[in-house]
């Protein structure tokens, strides 16, 4: 086998055996920079994996040589390579940046542990999503999920330890539901790995412990996913945890179980039950919608910055969602999409939270007086990457939100309500975007605060305006995503291979 | 410079600009205004280069990016894009001038950004002109809000903050709610949003579905201030007076008529409206705002709101003309955004010198100001005359091709609108010029002269252009014949 061949397995093997490496690093410095070369070298492996799909090839691994449905198999195709590029991506971004935040938030001696927990999380997600077998899936869930809950409580703020007891609680049911639905469609089918799953639930004839299953699954994972109304541990658990950790989870963790919620749904379960898409449009649209509106309504009158962005991820899953949800190939196309964009967007923006956090400690709007005096350059890029949250043309939010509306007029029946919808949460977008930029920009400085000059540490503020300029290039030039995102569309609703 | 290059270079050209600018002010004051001024004056030569391959009717395009399969990134010069390049780009050399002698009078401070966004916003008004399909229209009408804003909030107080909400919350909303749905829609219904002559959507829609496209596009660009969506332009009004002369009487308000002049006439194409009942309101809805504008321009006491409200009026002409949708009268919206943009910047100049000279804001403090200010208030005349449209002004031009263009169409409304927005002009405007030249000071009152030179200078510029283009607007007119001309494309 070719060294390219490999590649699925290192992708998740390289972090995951990083990490007890990195607990032996315990000189300062040298833990990170541990964990960022294996951050980058995730992130090339992922890289090399969107070319080797965008050149029509899907890679599909066996470990250990044993072929699938009996061994373990690893598949990547377009949508989980899309889905790896922002995983790791934003892990790698992030690391690349942590450092001087990391420094500030956490004790040296327990930092070493700190990255090790990071590494195993980008490992679990990365491992998610090049799984091709439901009970992996689940063992890479629960590794991501213990090490995030690590990582959200492992910051100096206490207020993290009972946001991540509520998340740690939903998280665990969600995966307990997610395992009881895997066990039934286990002793219908006799198999785990999902290409087989798929072949055999045609020939399964009492349907209700099917369904039963899907319900589970679909619940479990939208927990896991905070879609609205389970988004309820998102908002706590974002705010409190170490600014870097929010990054790297706000781009990534809820999208991963999107993933899992869209490639199931659409392989196993629309595929081969009858009405099966009309069920799952009646549960996800109404949910969407509701949570587009909701969470956007209630980011408005945020004051906290973190849970203003935090709420209005909720906001943006349910777009997410919302494509997934016409089972068409334009929505699918739409979803993966804004996973991209808003992976991007909401990265760039919490990127610059941890910048402003190195001079304003509360982060309440209402404190946020004076900011772009002393730090134009991080408030610039936050309103870049704002404008591109809100879908101003010329982002990459605005390509999603375009791919989106099409999306839903070609949906039929409800599709110019829908519009609307969008559009009006846009303009909700564009209220609580603006009420920060008035924050920033206009707002009184607090009368003992100094106002010099003090801009974020450099390494913090390349990153931070790297992202904020790749959320303009995707703009423009959006024909990577673009191309992994009509594959996926194309593979879990066109029947293509 | 071979077209297609000047066409990237005139976009290009002022965000350099605006890098430059934010260098040199670093530097040294004398050093950023003089990088504004030789960016205005080189994008003149970039821009007005394209006239003469224009004029042969050559139609110079480019594509920058396929950001989806359908969805461009493309330029194509055509007249009514050309003629608005032109005016921005030169007004811009002449308005900097201003802004030197304002800002310094006024000490005003970040003088910096200022300039910098201004370069923005005319890289962005260059955009717009050039544009060769709605999408990338779309685009730089969003980025010409954008990079305006700061202009209007330069003030950083709260009550201008408050109106900068306003400003933003009407552009955005109408852009994002009512614009882009028009868009999308265009491009469902016809599979493509490219300016074509005679129009895209012939045969693609029908009956009361173009209504209420060509309602989407009109309310949704609210740049063009067609009544309910003018409240932005009287708010906008905090900003700086060059603010409010160039980007609020030319570049952004233009770029909302001129955006609808162009989507009647490469979109919905002259002929096809016309056939079609449901597009008719447009004109009403025009002539409503010409009169009720002018009604409550009549009531204002501040300078600079009544100028608001008359620009208000006078961009309804442009749209009431181009909704006439007959040849003339495409020629009057055309020529009507060209009057309009001399005589106005010249009384928003006016209104700020008085600013800069005396810090009066108000009409009643007007009284005798014509002795102490003599040449800014002989521009100001010029400027309220072609407002009301009286040879030998621009606005008269403008006027006989809008009224011809509604005889032509046989449409009363338009001609009684015209006549009666006549009357109330120089109702709003005869009691200021009468209290400036021919009433007493009141006694007591602090002493000033003219305002700074380089203010002076450019509203005499501005007001000799409005006398001139009564005289020289054959080229104009020629140029934008050919809109209605069928050209091979």
């Amino acid at each position: 086998m070719t060294f390219m061949e490999h590649l699925p397995a290192l992708q998740v093997v390289v972090p995951m055996l990083s990490a007890p490496l990195i607990v032996l690093l315990q000189p300062r410095g040298l833990a990170w920079a541990g964990a960022t070369a294996a951050g980058l070298a995730s992130f090339a492996i992922a890289i090399a994996l969107a070319m080797a799909v965008l050149d029509g090839q899907t890679q599909v691994y066996a470990m250990g040589g044993w072929a699938a449905p009996y061994g373990i198999a690893l598949e990547v195709d377009a949508f989980s390579a899309l889905v790896l590029l922002l995983v790791t991506g934003a892990g790698a971004a992030a690391l690349l940046a942590a450092r001087v935040s990391v420094d500030r938030q956490i004790e040296p001696e327990r930092q070493p542990l700190f990255y090790a927990a990071w590494l195993l999380g980008l490992a679990g997600l990365a491992g998610i999503v090049v799984s091709a077998d439901a009970f992996n899936i689940f063992v890479f869930m629960e590794i991501s999920s213990l090490a995030s809950y690590i990582l959200i409580a492992g910051g100096p703020d206490r207020r993290a330890l009972p946001a991540v007891f509520k998340y740690l609680i939903m998280g665990t049911i969600g995966a307990t539901f997610y395992l009881i639905g895997v066990g039934l469609i286990y002793m219908m089918t006799g198999t785990l790995n999902l290409a087989d799953m798929q072949a055999r639930i045609g020939d399964v004839v009492a349907l209700n412990p099917i369904l039963v299953a899907a319900g589970f699954i679909t619940i479990g994972l939208a927990l896991k996913a905070a879609v609205f109304p389970l988004h309820v541990w998102l908002p706590n658990a974002y705010t409190h945890a170490p600014h870097m950790v929010t990054v790297f989870l706000a781009a990534c963790a809820t999208k991963v179980a999107l993933y899992v919620l869209i490639r199931f749904d659409s392989m196993v379960f629309q595929d081969r039950l009858s009405d099966h898409e009309f069920q799952f449009t009646l549960f996800a649209l109404p949910l969407a919608v509701l949570g587009i509106l909701v969470a956007s309504s209630v980011a408005m009158f945020e004051g906290h910055l973190k849970r203003l962005l935090a709420t209005s991820s909720v906001a943006q899953i349910g777009y997410i969602l919302l494509g997934a949800s016409f089972v068409s190939e334009a929505g699918i196309t739409a979803s993966a999409m804004h996973m991209f964009n808003h992976a991007l967007a909401k990265g760039g923006l919490f990127l610059a939270v941890a910048c402003l956090a190195f001079h304003f400690r509360d982060l309440r709007l209402s404190e946020l007086g004076g900011a772009a005096r002393r730090m134009p350059l991080t408030c610039a890029a936050l309103v870049v990457c704002g404008l591109s949250l809100i879908g101003v043309p010329g982002t990459a939010g605005f390509i999603s939100k375009w791919l989106l509306i099409t999306a839903a007029l070609e949906s039929g029946l409800w599709g110019w309500s829908l519009v609307a919808v969008i559009l009006v949460s846009s303009l909700m977008a564009v209220v609580y975007i603006w009420r920060i930029v008035e924050a920033l920009y206009f707002q009184q400085a607090s009368a003992e605060g100094d106002t010099s000059f003090a801009e974020a540490p450099l390494q913090l503020l390349l990153v931070t305006w790297a992202v904020a300029l790749l959320n303009i290039f995707f703009g423009l030039f959006p024909h990577l995503p673009l191309a992994l995102a009509n594959g996926s569309a194309a593979l879990l609703v066109g029947g293509a291979p | 410079m071979i077209p297609e290059t000047a066409i990237l270079t005139a976009i290009c050209l002022p965000l350099a600009g605006a890098l430059a600018i934010a260098v040199a002010g670093r530097i040294s004051p004398n050093l950023r205004e003089a990088t504004t001024l030789l960016t205005a004056a080189a994008l003149i030569w970039v821009v007005w280069g394209l006239l003469p391959t224009l004029m042969a009717g050559g139609r110079p395009a480019v594509e920058v990016s396929e950001v989806m399969p359908g969805l461009t990134i493309a330029f194509r010069v055509e007249p009514l894009g050309m003629l608005f390049a032109a005016l921005a780009s030169g007004l811009w050399l002449i308005n900097s001038v201003y802004s030197i002698g304002y800002m310094r009078g006024n000490k005003e401070k970040n003088q910096t950004r200022f300039y910098v966004c201004f370069a923005l916003a005319l890289a962005a008004t260059m955009g717009v002109a050039f544009a060769g399909n709605l999408f990338t229209l779309f685009l730089f009408y969003e980025v010409l809000t954008l990079s305006t804003y700061p202009l209007v909030s330069h003030k950083g107080d709260e009550a201008t903050v408050r109106s900068a909400r306003v400003y933003l919350g009407v552009l955005l909303c109408t852009s994002i709610g009512l614009f882009l749905p028009a868009i999308i829609w265009t491009y469902m219904a016809a599979g493509t949003g490219d300016f074509v002559h005679g129009g895209i959507l012939a045969g693609k829609l029908e009956g009361p579905a173009i209504g209420l496209l060509l309602g989407l596009f009109v309310f949704g660009i609210g740049k063009a201030a067609v009544m309910p969506v003018h409240r932005w332009l009287p708010a906008a009004m905090v900003a700086p007076t060059p603010v409010s002369a160039l980007l609020h009487a030319v570049a952004v308000v233009k770029a909302g008529v001129f955006a609808i002049t162009k989507i009647i006439v490469y979109v919905f194409g002259i002929d096809f409206l016309f056939a079609t009942p449901s597009s008719g309101w447009l004109l009403y809805m025009a002539a409503f705002t010409i009169i009720t504008a002018s009604l409550v321009a009549l009531r204002q006491t501040n300078i600079k709101r009544l100028l608001a409200y008359s620009t208000i009026a006078q961009l309804s002409y442009v749209v009431m003309a181009a909704a006439t949708l007959k040849p003339l009268a495409e020629v009057g919206a055309a020529i009507h955004m060209v009057a309009h943009a001399f005589g106005k910047i010249t009384l928003f100049f006016a209104a700020g010198a008085i600013y800069v000279a005396s810090k009066k804001t108000e009409i009643h403090q007007l009284r005798g100001i014509g002795r102490r200010m003599p040449w800014t208030m002989t521009a100001f005349t010029i400027g309220a005359l072609s407002m009301i449209g009286v040879p030998p002004t621009a606005g008269f031009v403008s006027k006989w091709y809008i009224l011809a263009g509604a005889f032509e169409a046989e449409n009363l409304v338009a001609v009684f609108t015209i006549i009666a927005s006549t009357v109330l002009n120089a109702a709003y405007f005869l009691p200021i010029l009468y209290m400036a030249w021919f009433e007493r000071e009141e006694a007591g009152a602090k002493a000033h002269g003219e305002a700074p030179f380089a203010a002076v200078l450019a509203l005499c510029i501005t007001a000799l252009l409005t006398l001139a283009f009564f005289l020289f607007n054959g080229p104009v007119i020629e140029l934008e014949s050919q809109v209605v001309r069928a050209l091979p494309l």
